[in-house]
């Protein structure tokens, strides 16, 4: 799950970790009442989740008072990549004499957090890495250690701070691997951690998401949730616990399991159809998801063909096909459907659905190559 | 001979009174899995599916002889009781559950890797999962909850990092005429016990298995570190599949490791890995079986 920049300022905030003054305001008339408690210049930044914000405008610079409100106004409404802003963040600026990089990542070929510091900071680290490595340092930190004080001195040594700044940074480095173990963070940068004119330091850009599995221990965190960021049709899968993530194409997909969905979704594609949708109904596939799941994928307006396709194993087909007669008649669905099912009772669900009408293809190559067909009448 | 479980395997069920670990604790039973025990805290003394039902997992090894662990217990515990199998020694522990924390997850790892029961060979625990379906040598026993029926004993091993998907290519295999030797779901989690990699070394020295069936899916780099180890020592035939040519970038799909993040862990880098290894790679599922048999020419 991701967060706002404000949001993670506060999480950080309370781990030790320095961050600007500052509010977050819904209209120009709030950023300017944030701005006045402030000292001059104050930054207005858009507050979306996608990264890209200063390019595109989303962060902005006021000088005098008066410069806040209209600047707030351009930023408020302003989409960038998708996402429009709802919220701004007015905090105050920073003398700024250098940007470092400081990142905390769960490395999954080594199975460590790694600690990831740049003294090239300000810029995505990924172009870092990819221009110039060598100015990137990286350290695996062991489970049962932790972030410790050597470790943090090192990094801290290699972005050559000032002599005053190194005891701050270890500091900071600490708090921040604190709010990662503590909260169950799956990414937590400070970029930039800036330098100030007198050698001090202070996060003026924070980004943590977290572990959806651990969001059950962490109510606060699951709070920061915003659901405006999130694809509507996905929330709503999210609240009746299908794996659902949309797509642009016209074959709406019904699959149990995550990787024989994405598998079907690719043979679609392989015959020359494009998926709508990835949908895992999952391993219990009762009639009531397969309902549910009918009813997201057909809120879709894209959708023209849907396309089941489940290798049962211990599952029920007959159930499975229990639930499609069920959304048929609670959806009164206009779309044709291509079914494959395979696995016990298989042959009591062909006869289900052969009395309604609804044919069961054999397997998931006819049934895929047959919902192209469909879609592309 | 198979790999990791066979005719040996002791089985204890960690979690065995719940929904899950009695329905496929009686389907495991029914297979011809050699089951001892369960484990449910607070719940020493009973039975449940006519085995002896233990407080502990030491009290299970100790009273049963158990070598090895299933563990169908809910998210919020299962890094928990693996690491109880893990000090209690047992040889393996296989984690079903979907949704146990990351990090949560890290800790069960290096547990196994670094402590591990003496008697042990130096790699410590071998730990299968999380979020998989498990481990079947096919004929011999069943440690997981894929469907025994469509497994057939023979000399083809698989490694999957899903459950449907093998279990729609494990059927094209059987429907073919390829028996398995053993099938491993490692799981679709960003971290999980075993890898690619581990589960072809030991494949490698099964004089039971004479092909290999990798499918892998978008998300990390263990399908590379894969291709790097057969190119350099695995020297029988591999055919491989990957899930997620159509997956966008940055969104999770089912899997908790199934995201392509930064640009990096798409299934056409995978694809390329591997065909630079000289791995064959289906287009589709129904394609696998073919391509097995001619690698075996």
């Amino acid at each position: 799950m991701k967060i706002h920049e404000c949001q993670a300022k506060t999480i950080l905030g309370h781990f030790g970790v320095p961050t600007p003054k500052g509010h977050v305001a819904r209209t120009a008339d709030e950023a300017e009442k944030v701005a006045a408690d402030l000292t001059l210049p104050v930054a207005i930044k858009a507050q979306v989740h996608v990264g890209g914000r200063g390019k595109a405008g989303g962060i902005r610079l006021a000088r005098r008072l008066d410069e806040v409100a209209p600047l707030a106004r351009a930023i408020l409404g302003m989409n960038i990549k998708g996402s429009v802003v709802r919220q701004v963040l007015v905090e105050s600026g920073v003398d700024i004499r250098q940007e470092i990089y400081v990142g905390l990542i769960i490395d999954r070929a080594s199975k460590h957090v790694v600690l990831m510091v740049s003294a090239a900071g300000g810029v995505e680290i990924e172009e870092v890495a990819a221009q110039t490595p060598e100015k990137i340092l990286k350290v695996a930190l062991k489970r049962h250690l932790g972030l410790t004080d050597y470790v943090a001195r090192r990094a801290a040594y290699f972005l050559g701070l000032p002599p005053t700044a190194t005891r701050s940074f270890v500091t900071i480095a600490r708090g921040l691997y604190r709010a990662f173990v503590e909260l169950d963070g799956s990414l937590a940068e400070i970029n930039p951690l800036v330098v100030t004119g007198n050698g001090e330091l202070i996060a003026c850009d924070a980004k943590m998401n977290f572990d959806d599995n651990a969001l059950g221990r962490h109510c606060e965190v699951a709070e920061m949730r915003d659901e405006s960021e999130e694809e509507p049709l996905e929330t709503d899968a999210r609240h009746h616990k299908v794996s659902y993530v949309k797509l642009d194409g016209r074959i709406g997909c019904i699959v149990n399991g995550a990787g024989l969905a994405m598998a079907t979704m690719d043979v679609v594609k392989h015959f020359g159809g494009a998926p709508a949708n990835f949908l895992d109904i999952g391993g219990g596939a009762k009639a009531e998801q397969v309902v549910e799941a009918l009813r997201i994928i057909t809120a879709d307006p894209n959708v023209n063909t849907i396309l089941f396709n489940i290798f049962g194993g211990i599952v029920r087909c007959d159930r499975v096909a229990e639930g499609i007669l069920l959304a048929q008649k609670k959806l009164d669905l206009k779309i044709p459907i291509v079914i494959r099912l395979s696995g016990t009772n298989e042959e009591i669900a062909r006869e289900m659905l052969k009395d309604a009408g609804l044919i069961a293809m054999p397997t998931m190559s006819d049934a895929c190559k047959k919902a192209v067909e469909m879609s592309q009448q | 001979m198979s790999i990791l479980v066979d005719q040996n395997t002791r089985l204890i069920i960690q979690g065995i009174s719940g929904n899950e670990g009695q329905f496929h604790g009686g389907q495991m039973i029914a297979y011809g899995t050699n089951v001892v025990g369960g484990v449910v805290p607070g719940r020493g003394g009973e039975t449940c599916l006519d085995r002896p039902v233990f407080n502990t997992v030491l009290e299970a090894r100790e009273a049963t002889q158990a070598n090895a662990s299933v563990v169908y217990v809910p998210a919020a515990f299962a890094a928990d009781a693996a690491l109880e199998a893990i000090d209690a020694g047992l040889a393996l522990v296989v984690i079903i559950t979907e949704g146990i924390p990351t990090l949560d997850m890290m800790t069960v790892y290096w547990e196994a890797r670094h402590r591990g029961s003496a008697e042990l060979a130096a790699g410590g625990t071998v730990v299968i999962g999380p979020n998989c379906p498990g481990a079947i040598s096919p004929g011999k026993a069943k440690v997981g909850i894929m469907p025994g029926h469509i497994h057939r004993p023979g000399r083809i091993g698989v490694i999957s990092r899903s459950g449907t998907l093998t279990y729609e290519i494990v059927n094209e295999l059987t429907v073919n005429g390829l028996g398995q030797s053993t099938c491993i779901g490692i799981g679709g989690d960003p971290i999980v016990g075993t890898s690619f990699v581990d589960a072809l070394e030991r494949f490698a020295t099964d004089d039971e298995t004479d092909a290999v069936v990798l499918i892998g899916e978008i998300g990390g780099t263990d399908e590379e570190a894969a291709a790097d180890y057969i190119k350099s020592s695995f020297r029988k035939p591999v055919v491989g599949f990957i899930a997620g040519l159509t997956a966008p970038p940055g969104k999770r799909m089912g899997h908790a490791g199934a995201i392509i993040s930064g640009g990096k862990g798409t299934a056409a880098e995978k694809i390329a890995a591997l065909e630079s290894a000289g791995i064959p790679v289906a287009q589709r599922p129904d394609q696998i079986a073919g391509l097995v048999r001619e690698a075996l020419k």
